[in-house]
């Protein structure tokens, strides 16, 4: 079924602050394989002009993925999750992710389309720091894929 | 920020140097406790078949970390990418054997832009196919 167009425009309350470790850093670089030294020496990183050491480009998106759950899962939007695959992932950074940030994420529905039987949904999700400052902008491509025989 | 290339030494069709990134179930599982995705199509074969994946799948997330390596290992400080986005067009099937699979990725300048930043295409291949889409990287260099 349509997802409802209403929802287009609609922000979710900003999440609870994620605090960046810097163990957290080095285990999702490990997980991928990338052994660059800014992820994991504070050194290194302050040589490169970072105050500590910093998370690759794509690992906020644990972040606002967990915070694009209160779309997902609203159940006044009625997805159908299960059908869920992602379909555009982009992100715009004002800095670099760094440990000992302290991260809210803004969720906000941009599109709903609705093509072929297949619903999409595009959601935003801006992050800021504890100051206030933007850090990086996550745009989420979701698509819910027709049921089979609708 | 201190990318190590700079912007007066790249051209448009300046080519990265490519890389082969490999993954198997033990790198899915990896993943998924470093990234919290835990969707069982990434590491459960009777799932994933069940809903109608020819075997486990690599996350989206894992083959658009790998692919950005092209770039942050060229300019060496990954705090200089400013813009990546890509389109998730094929999955990367991965194979419960030792080998697993392979990601094959290339980039080539495709642009100068402005305040010494420059936009990256990239092309990510696995098993003949191309995974990603629309793979773009904005980066600052020096």
């Amino acid at each position: 079924m349509a997802l409802d167009q209403s929802f287009v425009g609609r922000s979710y309350p900003p999440t609870e602050p994620y605090e960046v470790g810097r163990e957290k850093i080095r285990e999702f670089a490990e997980a991928v394989g990338d052994t660059n030294p800014a992820y994991t020496d504070p050194e290194a990183a302050k040589a490169l002009g970072h105050a500590d050491v910093i998370a690759p480009p794509t690992f906020v998106f644990t972040i606002t993925f967990k915070a694009a759950g209160q779309v997902v899962q609203d159940p006044q939007l009625g997805l159908d999750y299960s059908r869920v695959v992602h379909g555009d992932q982009k992100f715009v950074h004002r800095r670099p992710v760094r440990a000992g940030d302290r991260l809210t994420v803004t969720s906000t529905i941009e599109a709903i389309k609705s093509l072929a039987g297949n619903d999409i949904l595009d959601i935003r999700g801006e992050v800021h720091d504890e100051a206030g400052e933007h850090v990086v902008t996550a745009w989420t491509k979701l698509v819910s894929r027709a049921a089979e025989g609708a | 920020m201190t990318a190590k290339i700079s912007y007066d030494d790249v051209e448009v069709g300046t080519e990265l140097p490519a890389q082969t990134f490999g993954v198997t179930r033990a790198t899915l599982v990896r993943y998924a406790g470093a990234s919290g995705d835990f969707n069982p199509i990434h590491w459960n074969e009777k799932f994933a078949k069940e809903v109608g994946l020819p075997d486990v799948i690599a996350h989206g997330m894992f083959t658009m970390a790998e692919a950005v390596r092209v770039v942050t290992d060229w300019t060496g400080d990954p705090g200089a990418v400013v813009e990546y986005g890509v389109r998730f067009t094929k999955p990367v099937v991965v194979p419960n054997d030792d080998q697993g699979a392979t990601i094959e990725v290339s980039g080539k300048v495709a642009a100068k832009l402005d305040d010494n930043t420059v936009r990256v295409d990239l092309v990510a291949m696995s098993a003949g196919q191309k995974v990603l889409g629309m793979s773009r990287a904005v980066v600052r260099l020096a």
